[in-house]
């Protein structure tokens, strides 16, 4: 059943297009990959070309910034996972991350725009696994 | 220039993941939730960004460098190997559980959010665990 209160097509849609053409920008100008997980991962291995690295990283952090003045405020974002429940699933996110040498922005963005297999593997993993989670954290335990 | 060009596409980067919904973790959690009132907004941010970079991308591949003359990283591994499929799901575990990936979470700390303080701190835990795992393996 479709949660038709909730949907935003437009939006969505075109969040995603800015998402697509600055992925095409880092790597047309920089040759780089916009993993998010291989970028950062990189600084935390202390990789030698770190300065890039961290301007995009530093663009993400300052991107509220940037929202807010540009739209007159920030969307509302709402965290239901308690301290605990955000710890592990970030450790897990750190090592899974590493691990499978990417995530939704390197495997699922760059990766299908690539028509890369190991990258639609990677995607199809991770997806179904996050539908498996949320249906275990709603409809199992809850 | 090459740090500056990376701070521009990183802005970008997270104006569009906030636009499209992916910084709220409910909504994301939304769009994994199949079997409740299952909200598709997500599937749209990907065939956007998909659609946006997949043109750009082939002229990538074409290049030699980069138009600032960086050498092009691109990922040359074909190999489906257990460890991609292994991260994989550990990575969509985390993701499920918090609503969050790496890049929405570092968006989210932008804006002061406690939660997003502990989701990152703990995913750099987690890739400093993988540091140490592969130092000591070579």
């Amino acid at each position: 059943m479709i949660d038709w209160n909730h949907f935003t097509p437009l939006a969505s849609l075109a969040g995603g297009v800015l998402i697509g053409l600055a992925a095409s920008w880092l790597v047309l100008a920089n040759g780089r990959i916009a993993g998010i997980s291989g970028l950062l991962g990189g600084l935390v291995d202390r990789a030698a070309d770190w300065r890039p690295r961290a301007a995009f990283i530093a663009g993400l952090v300052l991107a509220p910034l940037l929202y807010r003045v540009l739209a007159g405020g920030l969307p509302s974002a709402n965290v239901t996972a308690a301290w605990p429940q955000l710890a592990l699933a970030g450790l897990l996110v750190g090592v899974g991350t590493r691990y499978a040498s990417g995530c939704t922005s390197g495997h699922g963005v760059c990766g299908l725009a690539r028509l890369s297999p190991r990258s639609l593997v990677a995607t199809l993993s991770f997806m179904a696994a996050g539908f498996v989670t949320v249906y275990v954290l709603r409809h199992v335990l809850a | 220039m090459k740090t500056l060009s990376a701070l521009l596409a990183g802005l970008v980067f997270g104006l569009g993941l906030i636009l499209s919904g992916m910084a709220n973790p409910a909504k994301v959690q939304g769009f994994l939730d199949l079997a409740g009132a299952w909200d598709p907004s997500l599937a749209l941010v990907m065939a956007g960004a998909i659609g946006a970079a997949f043109l750009p991308f082939r002229l990538a591949g074409q290049r030699k460098k980069s138009w600032l003359g960086e050498p092009l990283h691109l990922p040359g591994t074909r190999e489906i190997t257990p460890r991609l499929v292994l991260g994989s799901l550990l990575f969509g575990i985390g993701w499920g559980l918090a609503g969050l990936c790496p890049g929405p979470a570092l968006v989210l700390l932008g804006t002061l959010s406690g939660p997003a303080l502990v989701f990152v701190s703990a995913m750099l835990a987690g890739m400093e665990l993988f540091r140490l795992l592969q130092h000591k393996r070579a």
